[in-house]
């Protein structure tokens, strides 16, 4: 019997592109979907997904939370969990459109909603803690009920299917995003499963990722003592935690948390100043278990920008450019030029080194 | 008692052939096996003495010995053995307690046989280490959970940390058990290798004090050679609890072998029997443990790892989170296969558990608790080659010790007769004669070749399974799958069945 | 400078603290000067008359080490046969006995201070004495087959 995610491990290899308006400048889905269509062949129809940011402008100040059900019995026991842990200022059916490729989708949900302030009280946490540890909730103790995405102002939108019809399923090209990123999955033993589609998301991360990390149990259990629960096993997941953990609840710098990812090897420590080889040597020791390995290329999107990595021996592709405002990363370089035929820079990064693209104005992720 | 029942256990076969009289088996058997019997012009062995060690087979310029077991066999009987039966001679005519030496020789099951790796193929790609970089250097110590980085530095400097080139260290083997020159050989090999070796609880020789920075100074029951000076001569300092062959026994080295230089490296009167009490006489609680750990490092200035090892038993990961929590920068689990100098036979096996399963208890256990990444582990007991090192690591430990190993990479050939002292390969020995027989650069040479080739070996591992760091291979148990197990025992391993 | 030059300004040393007394290197060197070279069976077992050992294992438990001809800067032996039959290469320094020469008089036993020169009772009356194993041009048999290391050769200083 094949098996879905969260009961079994499932590797898998894909396509991935991300564009960005560095003014926070919205623009419709047209062209993320242009772009991931173009690497049609690095999926095989087994999942495809968007995040999109600055998507809910009327909302921006509640979390959007886009679930997927199996059944009505599990959206009613979400609902009373979330009623219980939040206000619910708007709860609705997430529009689609009938894509004959689409099939057999679940119950797309969404709701607009802050903690209720009692129980966030109660719980001792700060709020986004608080939303991270529903999240985890749900997703591991609600059976049929998976949370799709829990960050304000964004949503992620994936599906069963090749990630143009996906697109077009879910309506894109009537959303306006300042970030949009996108990805095509290319599973290898699975039938896939809506919930399985990237990009995965935590508060307002996602993460798109083309590869197979051969590090994934290391960094799951490690991820696994400060309480994450990775429910999906699967690469994406990790990556997300891992970015919330080192940025949003261990405090690194950007670039720490990248370093710890992709860390230099010993032999460039060795040859560093003092100084900079003491924090090398600090991050190696302490981060071990946050090192990536294997080949991967991801792009982390935040409210506040988009971030590439590599893996640091540089297995996957990974392409940017940048014209005018805007910045595109992608797998690769012709799913850039088909929406940016005549880009101002194209590079691609080295292995390990990071493309950091925030919003004009904004310092740090 | 002159009438023995205990017939002789091998049979010395000489090839009349090829034998040339040249009686270099006379002059290497510290057992008096071969004798040269001038009139008949032949040599003749007494078998009864013969303990296997394979010295005189190896010496023989024409190959003319062979060592066989002896074929005279006792009525086949499946409860009483051979080896019970002679035991049970040897008792009635002793009344002794039964000594052995080495690890647990009984055949349960060695579950490392029962794990297989895994490799990339297809959806990643496997790593040719002969190409790519390939790193399996460690740092062993306590980690903070968070890195404090301020404006591109380090806010507050990591604990102390062994660095080694690669996550193997040589176990504590006290000088006394074996040789100076066996020690000198360790010494040398740790520190051309960029490892470590582990003084045991015999002190450390003056002229050793040189290899300091990959030494890991051991203080044990009985406190012997410990003074400030020594616990400063190392890069660690370890407290030894118990012991894999023989947890809940302390050591004894006979006066007999406690001549000038052990009396001056352990700080006892020659002559004097060296006795290491079942446990330490202050430590008779974790609370207390916790005392020990901090008078260390107050001792040494907060300036060394403080490693406390422990033998594997069945509460064993309880008691290593409880180490963790009083201050241990490393936990040293050792099996119930670890090897000894001596040991009773009867508490070598059948006490203790399988470091298989200790490991991953404890692992399992200290994530549960979120103090993993407190401490290192360290795993010991029977480690035999880069493949069980690729598999403790992936269990979660961050390094293994190898005793048994590296005594065979320097000529020991398991006879499990190191108690006797008269270790004809002058390894387990203090009998000046044969201790020479030990060419300390010999065997340093033999020791930094297995450790370079197991290096080798374990980058080919890596590599097959797309890992270019041995810190991504830590607890990384999806790299394992049982073969031939229970799933009560894939359970404890954590890792699923072969074709999972 | 050739081969034969290169090697004899060698000498061998021994080290007698990992010296172990096994005479491994007295039963190899005997076969390297038989006429079975390297074959120690057919050496021991076939010949009633076997070259002396040129190496001899001194010991005094717990010392021992391999004794052979120093091949003296000023040999005492050449300077005490009256044939001319021990002598030094100009070129190797290599102390040398002419068997064709030497009558078997043993002054340089005498002389030597050593005791590394031997009386060969069953080959002629001649003296016995290490050559360095020059007429093979190979490693000394007596180093080559030491299982300790305890002899080496190096050149001379």
């Amino acid at each position: 019997m094949l098996r879905y995610e969260g009961k079994i491990r499932i590797p898998s290899g894909c396509a991935i592109s991300g564009i960005m308006n560095k003014k926070g400048q919205p623009f419709p889905g047209d062209d993320i979907i242009k772009s991931i269509a173009l690497m049609h062949d690095r999926s095989n129809g087994l999942g495809g997904g968007f995040a999109a940011y600055g998507i809910y402008p009327e909302y921006k100040d509640l979390y959007a939370i886009h679930m997927f059900y199996d059944h009505e019995g599990a959206k009613a026991d979400v609902e009373m969990f979330l009623n219980q842990h939040f206000k619910i200022e708007l709860s609705e059916r997430i529009p689609t459109r009938k894509v004959s490729s689409i099939k057999n989708p679940p119950i797309i949900w969404r709701y607009f909603a802050f903690p209720r302030g009692d129980k966030l009280a109660e719980a001792g946490l700060d709020e986004s803690e608080y939303v991270v540890r529903c999240v985890m909730r749900i997703n591991s103790d609600f059976e049929g009920a998976f949370v799709v995405s829990s960050g304000k102002n964004m949503g992620a939108f994936k599906a069963v299917g090749y990630p143009e019809d996906v697109g077009d399923f879910y309506m894109l090209d009537t959303y306006r995003a300042y970030i949009w990123t996108a990805h095509g999955r290319f599973p290898t033993n699975t039938p896939g499963w809506w919930g399985g589609a990237h990009p995965f998301t935590l508060l307002d991360w996602s993460v798109v990722h083309n590869g197979e990390i051969s590090s994934y149990d290391a960094n799951r259990r490690w991820l696994e003592m400060f309480g994450y629960k990775c429910t999906l096993q699967t690469d994406t997941e990790a990556i997300t935690y891992m970015f919330d953990l080192l940025i949003r609840r261990h405090r690194l710098p950007l670039e720490i948390a990248l370093t710890a990812m992709a860390a230099p090897l010993w032999d460039e420590i060795e040859r560093m100043e003092p100084e900079q080889q003491e924090l090398m040597i600090s991050i190696r020791a302490v981060y071990g278990s946050a090192l990536i390995n294997g080949p991967f290329s991801i792009i982390l999107g935040c409210k506040n920008g988009i971030i590439a990595l590599n893996d640091r021996i540089k297995l996957r592709p990974l392409t940017a450019a940048t014209k005018g405002d805007f910045v595109f990363i992608a797998s690769e370089e012709s799913a850039i030029r088909t929406v940016c035929p005549r880009p101002d820079a194209v590079w691609t990064p080295m292995g390990g080194e990071p493309v950091i693209a925030l919003l004009e104005g904004v310092e740090d992720i | 008692m002159s009438f023995s029942l205990l017939t002789p256990e091998f049979i010395v076969e000489r090839n009349d052939e090829r034998c040339i009289r040249c009686q270099v088996c006379v002059r290497q058997c510290a057992n008096l096996v071969h004798m040269y019997d001038q009139e008949e012009d032949r040599i003749v062995a007494d078998d009864s003495k013969c303990v296997n060690c394979h010295r005189c087979v190896a010496l023989c310029p024409t190959r003319a010995l062979t060592i066989r077991r002896n074929p005279l066999e006792f009525k086949e009987n499946a409860n009483w053995t051979t080896s019970a039966i002679r035991e049970i001679y040897k008792q009635a005519e002793t009344g002794g307690i039964l000594l052995t030496g080495m690890g647990n020789d009984r055949p349960y099951p060695v579950y490392w046989d029962h794990m297989l790796l895994n490799a990339s193929q297809v959806t990643n790609p496997s790593i040719d280490p002969l190409r790519e970089p390939m790193e399996l250097k460690t740092m062993l110590g306590r980690k903070p959970e968070v890195l404090n980085v301020e404006d591109g530095k380090v806010k507050e400097k990591l604990p102390p940390q062994l660095k080694l080139e690669i996550p193997v260290m040589f176990s504590a083997m006290s000088f006394g058990s074996i040789s100076f020159n066996t020690c000198q050989a360790l010494a040398m090999a740790a520190s051309e290798a960029g490892v470590m070796y582990n003084t045991g609880e015999g002190g450390l020789h003056k002229d050793l004090r040189k290899y300091g920075k990959n030494t890991i100074v051991q203080v044990a029951s009985g406190r012997f050679g410990v003074d400030v000076d020594y616990l400063q001569a190392g890069a660690a300092i370890e407290i030894k609890i118990g012991q894999g062959a023989k947890p809940g026994i302390g050591g004894h080295l006979p006066g007999e072998k406690v001549m000038a230089e052990i009396s001056q490296t352990r700080m006892i009167p020659i002559g004097s029997d060296a006795i290491s009490p079942a446990p330490h006489h202050d430590i008779y609680s974790i609370e207390d443990l916790r005392q020990l750990i901090y008078s260390l490092k107050e001792a040494t200035d907060y300036q060394k790892p403080v490693s406390v090892k422990i033998a594997a038993v069945h509460n064993v990961a309880a008691i290593c989170s409880g180490i963790a929590r009083a201050g241990a920068d490393i936990i040293a689990i050792d099996g119930f296969r670890g090897g000894t100098g001596a040991a009773p036979l009867r508490i070598r096996d059948n006490v203790g558990i399988p470091i298989e399963f200790a490991l991953a208890a404890v692992d399992t256990r200290l994530r549960e608790e979120g103090i993993r990444n407190q401490v290192s582990l360290v795993c010991a007991g029977g480690i035999r080659n880069s493949a069980d090192i690729i598999k403790a690591i992936a269990l979660g430990a961050d390094a293994v010790y190898i005793g048994q190993a590296a005594l065979i990479a320097i000529g020991c050939h398991m006879c499990q007769k190191c108690y006797t002292g008269k270790c004809n390969w002058g390894i387990a020995t203090q009998d000046p004669n044969l201790v020479k027989r030990l060419n300390p650069e010999i065997a340093a040479r033999r020791l930094i070749n297995l450790l370079h080739a197991w290096t080798h070996e374990m980058k080919e591992m890596l590599g097959g399974m797309g890992i270019n760091a041995i810190e991504s291979l830590k607890g990384n148990r999806l790299m394992l799958r049982g073969i031939g197990l229970t799933s009560r025992e894939l359970d404890i391993l954590g890792i699923k069945a072969a074709g999972e | 400078m050739n081969n034969l030059s290169a090697a004899a300004k060698k000498r061998i040393y021994a080290k007698e603290e990992v010296c172990i007394g096994c005479r491994l290197c007295e039963i190899y060197c005997i076969a390297a000067h038989s006429q079975y070279r390297d074959n120690l069976i057919k050496t021991f077992k076939k010949l009633t008359k076997r070259p002396l050992p040129r190496i001899v294992v001194e010991e005094e438990k717990p010392v021992s080490f391999g004794l052979q001809c120093r091949h003296c800067d000023e040999p005492e032996c050449v300077k005490a046969c009256i044939t001319g039959a021990m002598h030094k290469d100009t070129e190797t320094g290599i102390v040398t006995n002419d068997i064709e020469r030497c009558i078997g008089c043993w002054t340089c036993i005498l002389a030597c201070p050593y005791g590394v020169i031997k009386r060969d009772y069953q080959n002629k009356k001649i003296a016995s004495k290490c050559d360095l194993c020059m007429e093979s041009n190979m490693e000394p048999a007596c180093v080559k087959n030491c299982p300790n290391e305890a002899l080496y050769i190096k050149a001379s200083s």
